[in-house]
């Protein structure tokens, strides 16, 4: 049994299906990639997992249960999901990093804060930068910083390095390595990169909202 | 009240008017003249209609068909905004909240400290001016609420995809609606008397009374109002939110 599963799930919006079907499992601490032409149902299925939305037909499971089970803001906290195309929250980068903070009750450590902007190649001088004032690459490192100021079970993310150049790219990559060997992060990534795709031991492909798997690990 | 003299030919005069609107409306080609035509009747017929209940519940003058009557301007007034409100779910039971909290507080405080009687001439005209400034509050909270969850759905996913609360997503929300429930009485508040005496002042000037007078009810009549809007707005709104979400703190379409 996989950390997280999903058995026979199917997602429609009125007639039209658009996740078809899928049996997924992911093992703890594992990386698994998914890609698929554009408009093919990845973040509807990214969606269905981090429990954004909920499925026509059959079920995502979480360490062997039925996620509805789960109160679903606590799930997210453990099965956090960046967001295709993040926007930043308030003015400054300082009001980012808080958000997690604030949303449950904790008050903001501002070292933890600044280590985290270290991993992704930024710094103590960027907590207090305005958000307007920050390139696209800074932005959507900070924006992926918001889902581990707790580190969370399961990191779904959602073409996070979509239009970064290779400094970012690389960047991100190694809080994502950093994550998973030190926390044992489990990370579900969706790409349409070339590099990361050729690199992936475990990929899956996203057709018409039908998955296939194209690369295992037996 | 030796000053009020309409007399029926003074009312038909003013008729011309509408008939003055008409004409526009046609020349105009603005496509009015049905609706105005309706609203001319309706507003002849509703408040002959008003005019003669009040006549006979203020001789009656009976505290249990005052309650009736404040019940009826009550539902009438939930009823109303949900009809503003754009669909969003529940409206009719969250309007009947806020509409109902904020008269009772409001009339309660009224009626305690005397600046008010509990006779039918003072509070169903009372009644009738709270409901409707809390069903306008309500109205306008609910449209604000629909549109903002429209233009910044995204947003708020990102916030619960991270873990927010639904009430922590909509923390933005909550508080431009309410900003906007408010703000057609600040902004009334801040000209009072500038530019328009309002009806209330008005109306007690007309009939003679003491400007001195007119004005302290007009101060109370702005203060209730402020109170009115922002009780109605803060529970409509505080209740309105999770209209948009299902029992899995998700986002409804
Ligand atoms: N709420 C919705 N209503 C109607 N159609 C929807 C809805 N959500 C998703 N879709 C449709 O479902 C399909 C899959 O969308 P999804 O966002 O999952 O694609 P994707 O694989 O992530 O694409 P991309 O690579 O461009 O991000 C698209 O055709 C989209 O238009
Ligand atoms: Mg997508």
């Amino acid at each position: 049994m996989g950390q997280l599963e999903t058995k026979k799930l199917c997602y429609d919006v009125g007639q039209t299906k658009i996740i078809k079907d899928i049996n997924f499992s992911v093992d703890k601490a594992d990386i698994v990639t998914i890609t698929g032409p554009s408009g093919s149902g990845k973040s509807t299925f990214a969606k269905l997992l981090a429990s954004l939305l909920t499925p026509t037909s059959g079920a995502v499971y979480f360490e062997g249960k039925n996620i509805k089970e789960y109160d679903s803001v606590s799930y997210r906290r453990q099965v956090s999901y960046a967001v295709q195309q993040p926007t930043l929250f308030g003015d400054t980068v300082r009001e980012n990093l808080e958000f997690p903070y604030m949303i449950c009750k904790k008050s903001f450590d501002e070292q933890h804060a600044i280590k985290a902007l270290q991993t992704v190649d930024l710094g103590a001088g960027d907590l207090d930068r305005q958000v307007t004032s920050l390139s696209g690459g800074e932005k959507q490192r900070i924006a992926l910083l918001r889902n581990v100021m707790f580190v969370p079970k399961v990191l779904i993310l959602d073409e996070v390095t979509t239009g970064l150049d290779n400094a970012s790219k690389d960047s991100v990559h190694k809080m994502i390595d950093y994550f998973n060997t030190k926390h044992q992060v489990t990370v579900i990534m969706i790409t349409h990169d070339d590099e990361e795709i050729k690199l992936a031991k475990h990929l899956y492909d996203i057709t018409d909202g039908e998955m296939k798997e194209v690369r295992g690990d037996a | 009240m030796h000053n009020l003299i309409v007399s029926n030919t003074a009312l038909a005069l003013t008729g011309v008017f509408v008939l003055f609107a008409l004409w526009i409306g046609y020349k105009q080609d603005l496509g009015i003249a049905k609706s105005l035509i309706v609203a001319t009747i309706r507003c002849v017929v509703q408040l002959f209609i008003v005019g003669y209940v009040l006549k006979y519940v203020f001789k009656i003058d009976n505290w249990l068909l005052t309650i009736c009557l404040i019940l009826i301007i009550i539902f009438n007034g939930a009823y109303n905004a949900k009809g503003r409100s754009n669909g969003l779910k529940d409206s009719f039971k969250i309007s009947l909240t806020a509409i109902v909290t904020s008269t009772i507080v409001i009339l309660l405080v009224l009626v305690l400290d005397g600046s008010v009687k509990f006779i039918p001439s003072q509070i169903i005209p009372l009644t009738g001016m709270i409901v409707s400034n809390s069903m306008v509050a309500m109205g306008l909270c609910f449209r604000t609420m629909s549109s903002m969850f429209k233009d910044r759905r995204s947003q708020v996913m990102e916030m619960l995809a991270l873990g927010a609360t639904p009430m922590m997503a909509s923390k933005n929300i909550i508080r431009d609606s309410i900003k906007t429930g408010l703000q057609p009485t600040i902004d009334t508040a801040k000209t009072v008397g500038l530019v328009a005496l309002p009806g209330m002042m008005s109306g007690m000037i007309f009939a003679g009374a003491d400007p001195v007078l007119a004005i302290k009810y007009q101060i109370m009549v702005t203060f209730m109002l402020l109170g009115i809007t922002s009780i109605s707005s803060i529970i409509g709104c505080y209740m309105g939110y999770k209209s948009f979400f299902n029992r899995y703190a998700q986002l409804i379409k």
